[in-house]
């Protein structure tokens, strides 16, 4: 009987494992073992986490591959890698490395300032950042399987997070309200396609899973973007930037998990240590900010 | 029959959904009051290392482990089979599962997510038509013990058949995600013949 890798069955089902959960950024082993331990769903391997990538500056590229296949034999959850906005060549090197799903990723520096990956040509799946319903339908018609709100990554500062989950909730509440003749135009205006808009209207959700990312630094933050409907989180510099990133890694799972009881959460946040410092994302002038890359 | 699926993390709602479209209610299970309450469990696909870890934490390891040794109907896809594994490999070190079901289960044998696949398999105890089975990091069963029904097999990349389907008693598990597809027969099975 004939199988069938690569599908859209496939791809989507594995972000469906992944609900519930938090993925972690890590940039090495050691890190890698600490998110594992404390109960992440996977590990997102890069080179430097956004906070020093914003720090730092200079171009941000697809992680060395030793180390990305250094932290695949680390640990046995799944490993997941940035590739720039564009550079499918990257995705194509991280797709031979096995790697479980790739992040085309407004934190590095994009490579296409027109075009995104054609998803479709790949046998592993994609996640993509969005900030409103019209670029996550963007996304999830060139073949990502799972969207995640983008936020404004390494700063600590959840408020762009909240801003995105907002606007797409938002959207996607708008057009469950709407008689069919509407949806053309709401297709029109969101620059989606009109098949996913009338999908999304009929649901009143995404077609893919939906993580919220970017900002995130507290177990409050993880379960609040829970309350607003997030099926995940992606926690970026919050854990590894803090004073106690074991402590904070296993206290952020915990909130994702019982994310409507004030009490675990309110026990999980005890005694974490320092969270990172962060910056406020207003205070970021508007070429910093990461989550206007994506088109 | 008040049926609960495991709901620390993975994809529990779609276990629901299709324990609903079987006309069969069903609740999220996270707390040890909540495991009270139910007659039978799904424990569904995730991260099995994710779901060990907060079952721990929030002391619902054990009192699982008690129901399951003690007659309670379960069934596991994916992660929940490695869960009801008496033994693992290729397992994150020192992993524990609630065990029930003499089989020796290897994680992700089937490999990577890109070597993740969809396909119909024969499985004529469940249903006289083939399912379609999602394997995803898919594990498959690696020993059997005495007692254990194999409900279907299928051929791993070593060109070997392993039994992705297993019953022993009022234990159910699937290497495979029924959960995901439209096709409902395996929670029927689970239901009809499994919890009788």
């Amino acid at each position: 009987m004939a199988q069938e890798s690569g599908t859209s069955r496939v791809k989507r089902g594995m972000a469906e494992m992944l609900k519930g959960g938090v993925i972690m950024d890590v940039v090495n082993v050691e890190q890698a073992k600490i998110a594992e331990d404390a109960g992440a769903v996977a590990v997102m391997a890069l080179e430097r986490v956004p906070a020093d990538i914003r720090a730092q500056g200079g171009v941000a590229r697809m992680s060395d591959p030793d180390m990305i296949a250094a932290i695949q034999a680390a640990v046995s959850i799944p490993v997941m890698a940035k590739a720039r906005i564009g550079h499918f060549v990257e995705a194509q090197i991280l797709q031979s490395l096995g790697v479980d799903y790739i992040d085309e990723s407004e934190v590095l520096t994009p490579t296409d300032y027109t075009n995104h990956i054609n998803k479709w040509d790949f046998t592993v799946p994609f996640v993509c950042g969005a900030t409103n319903l019209g670029e996550a339908l963007r996304r999830i018609n060139e073949g990502a399987a799972m969207i995640r709100s983008k936020g404004e990554a390494g700063t600590g500062d959840v408020s762009n997070a909240m801003t995105h989950m907002r606007q797409i909730g938002g959207e996607i509440r708008r057009l469950t309200s709407m008689r069919e003749d509407e949806l053309y135009v709401a297709a029109k205006e969101m620059q989606a396609p009109y098949d996913l808009v009338k999908e999304v209207a009929a649901n009143g959700k995404l077609p893919v899973v939906l993580f919220t990312a970017g900002g995130i630094a507290t177990p409050a933050d993880a379960a609040l973007m829970m309350q607003m409907g997030a099926d995940g989180v992606f926690i970026g510099s919050g854990i590894f930037k803090s004073g106690d990133p074991q402590r904070r890694a296993s206290a952020c799972v915990k909130a994702t998990t019982f994310f409507n009881d004030p009490k675990v959460v309110g026990d999980a946040s005890r005694g974490l240590g320092e969270a990172m410092v962060g910056i406020n994302v207003a205070d970021l002038p508007a070429p910093h900010r990461l989550s206007e890359r994506g088109w | 029959m008040r049926v609960g699926v495991l709901a620390l993390q993975g994809d529990f709602r779609e276990h629901i959904s299709a324990l609903n479209h079987c006309n069969v209610e069903a609740t999220e299970v996270r707390r040890v009051g909540e495991l009270e309450k139910i007659d039978a469990l799904i424990i569904p696909g995730g991260e099995s290392t994710t779901i060990v870890s907060l079952a721990k934490t929030f002391e619902i390891f054990e009192p699982i482990k008690k129901r399951i040794a003690s007659g309670m109907p379960t069934y596991g896809s994916c992660a929940g089979m490695i869960m009801l594994a008496d033994h693992i490999v290729a397992a994150k070190d020192g992993q524990e599962t609630f065990g029930g079901i003499d089989i020796t289960v290897r994680r992700n044998a089937f490999g990577r997510q890109v070597d993740s696949f969809e396909t119909d398999i024969s499985a004529p105890a469940i249903s006289s038509t083939p399912i379609r089975a999602v394997f995803i990091r898919a594990p498959w069963v690696e020993k059997i013990g005495k007692g254990v029904e194999v409900l279907a097999s299928y051929e791993g990349s070593d060109s070997k058949a392993h039994a992705v389907a297993v019953r022993q008693d009022h234990l159910l598990a699937t290497a495979f995600h029924p959960e995901i597809t439209d096709d409902y027969s395996v929670h029927r099975y689970f239901l009809e013949k499994v919890c009788k």
